[in-house]
């Protein structure tokens, strides 16, 4: 090793120190941001080092290629809505994907007929697993982007042979995978990985539904994790071994809550598109009763307990910031407010966080549903806000229901439910809501939005 | 030797992952997301290699245009995050 190599490797060590200590401080709000900081001049650190390797003998095309991508960048964060956070973060899962199967592809291109004579079948092997880990992360990350930001259907695509197709794409990569470490010259091998990897990112992810997406999402943004880490393996490079399997473990660990929380497994998520729908259970009894916004008000004229549980409809509605002007009117009559947030409510992790966060509520009024269930008696209204299947008692009480063994937040145990919904339908998991139904729900129908400012008004005319 | 102290930093890594990232409360989880994306942005380490060097076009143009998609990530990703992490505010009481 000379100097500078060292010199490289060194300041790599430090970048690395730098990434970890930034995730340890992540694990708190007040610290949260200084972290983020803190991993920021980590990358500044390993970038601008390797700059001096002396391989690199012209600026050109890296800044060309910095420029633009910096400069795409820095306005998508500048300018994305936080409503849209969950396309953007898969966007970017995608391009991480597509970046590492990029640089796995460059690196064979660039090896020497000497080089790749004289490489090792653990090097091939490496590159293979990049470009495929790559490869299914972006075109999968492309369908969750369209997805969710409506470009596509969010209902799952699935139709007959489908689940025969998959099968036929993993045993082709096994095929090809072989074939690639045998005779890595050959181009077509590579060729074939590719496109294999791309058509089965879109298929496993054009089979997932819209309420699947958080899960989709956080797995996505494991495998970026990983195809970075793989494309470290291929190259020798360390940094990219660590700081990708740090976000490998990151993005596993979001997927494992965020299956938790809906009772079921990776697997049940990952091929729900195959499961045939459960016939309905029991039939729920019950009449739903009605309520207008101005009765409502009175109610909560009274309250002295609230708690709030938003879900994606609020998101929709955008009327996050009508509820934090609802919470203040609350607040100043006496009354207190919590949220309660359930960690599937939204599109993507914490979602329901950032939306509330950016309307100025305090994240200390934020409770996850552990938190709440055990004093739900104490409220006295419930506000359900757009959300249906993360407080649907069915999953308690109905066996048949494909929601059956969910942890939900049991607002009906509260004193009153509020529910703010459009319409009186079955929520996005199709299913029926036994809340509506039970003798202490009111139903407020209309836009969330609305509905709140009309509480609002009356708060102002007392 | 190589092969296997690569694999001794994957076993370590990983669970460091594992023990940094549990730590990390529910209402930080999209910020974390975001945070992730540009740390994953580390290919850009490797990419500059392979658009810097004396290569073929090829590679050449591979390496730039993962060098752009990488910058993207970074750039994009800690903006984002700390965007994001300005909103969170404790209750001033």
């Amino acid at each position: 090793m000379n100097d500078i190599v060292t010199t490289i490797n060194l300041a790599y060590v430090v970048a690395a120190a730098l990434f970890i200590l930034g995730l340890k401080l992540l694990s708190h709000p007040d610290t949260a941001k200084k972290g983020n900081f803190i991993s920021a001049v980590g990358m500044f650190i390993a970038v601008v080092v390797t700059l001096l390797d002396q391989q690199i003998i012209s600026y050109h095309y890296i800044l060309l290629g910095f420029v633009i991508g910096g400069a795409y960048g820095a306005w998508k964060a500048k300018t994305v809505e936080m409503t849209s956070m969950p396309e953007m973060v898969s966007l970017f899962n995608g391009f991480g994907g597509a970046a590492s199967l990029l640089l796995g592809w460059a690196t064979l291109s660039g090896m020497s007929v000497l080089a790749l004579n004289t490489a090792g079948a653990f090097t091939f092997v490496s590159l293979f697993f990049t470009i495929l880990v790559g490869g299914v992360t972006f075109s999968g990350s492309v369908v969750a982007w369209g997805k969710l930001s409506g470009k596509m259907s969010s209902k799952a695509v699935v139709f007959t042979g489908l689940r025969e197709l998959s099968i036929l794409h993993l045993i082709g990569m096994v095929v090809v995978g072989y074939l690639f470490a045998t005779e890595p010259s050959n181009p077509i091998w590579l060729y074939c990985a590719i496109a294999l990897a791309l058509s089965f990112g879109l298929w496993a992810t054009i089979s997932i539904g819209g309420a699947d997406m958080p899960v989709v999402i956080a797995l996505l943004n494991s495998y970026s994790g990983v195809a970075a880490s793989a494309a470290g393996l291929a190259t020798g490079n360390t940094i990219l071994i660590v700081t990708g399997l740090l976000v490998g473990a990151s993005g596993l660990i979001l997927t494992n809550i965020m299956c938790k929380a809906m009772n079921r497994s990776l697997m049940n998520v990952l091929l729900s598109g195959f499961s045939t729908p459960v016939e309905a259970g029991e039939k729920i009894e019950g009449e739903i009763k009605v309520l207008a916004a101005q009765d409502a008000f009175y109610v909560l004229e009274a309250a002295q307990a609230v708690l709030v549980v938003p879900g994606y409809g609020m998101a929709v509605a955008q009327a996050q910031h009508a509820v934090r002007e609802l919470q203040s009117l609350l607040e100043d009559n006496g009354c207190t407010v919590d949220y309660g947030i359930h960690a599937v409510a939204g599109r993507m992790p914490g979602h329901m966080n950032v939306l509330l966060a950016e309307a100025d509520v305090p994240y200390d009024q934020l409770y996850e549903m552990d938190d709440v269930n055990p004093r739900m008696e104490n409220y006295d209204v419930v506000i359900v806000i757009g959300a249906n299947d993360v407080v649907n008692p069915a999953a308690k009480e109905m066996k048949g229901s494909p929601i059956y063994g969910m942890p939900v937040i049991e607002a009906y145990r509260a004193k009153s439910v509020f529910v703010l919904k459009r319409s009186a339908n079955a929520g996005f998991a199709g299913v029926d809501n036994p809340l509506f139904f039970k003798e202490n729900t009111r139903m407020v129908l209309g836009d969330a939005k609305e509905t709140i400012n009309s509480i609002i008004r009356e708060f102002g005319d007392d | 030797m190589e092969i296997i102290y690569l694999l001794f930093i994957v076993l370590l890594a990983g669970f460091l992952g594992f023990e940094l990232i549990r730590k990390v409360p529910a209402t930080l989880h999209t910020p974390l997301m975001s945070g992730s994306n540009a740390i994953s942005g580390i290919t850009l380490v490797g990419a500059l290699v392979a658009s810097g060097s004396d290569n073929s076009v090829l590679t050449t143009v591979l390496g730039t245009i993962a060098v752009a998609l990488a910058s993207i990530n970074v750039v994009g990703g800690y903006l984002v995050t700390d965007r994001m992490l300005n909103m969170f505010k404790k209750k001033t009481k």
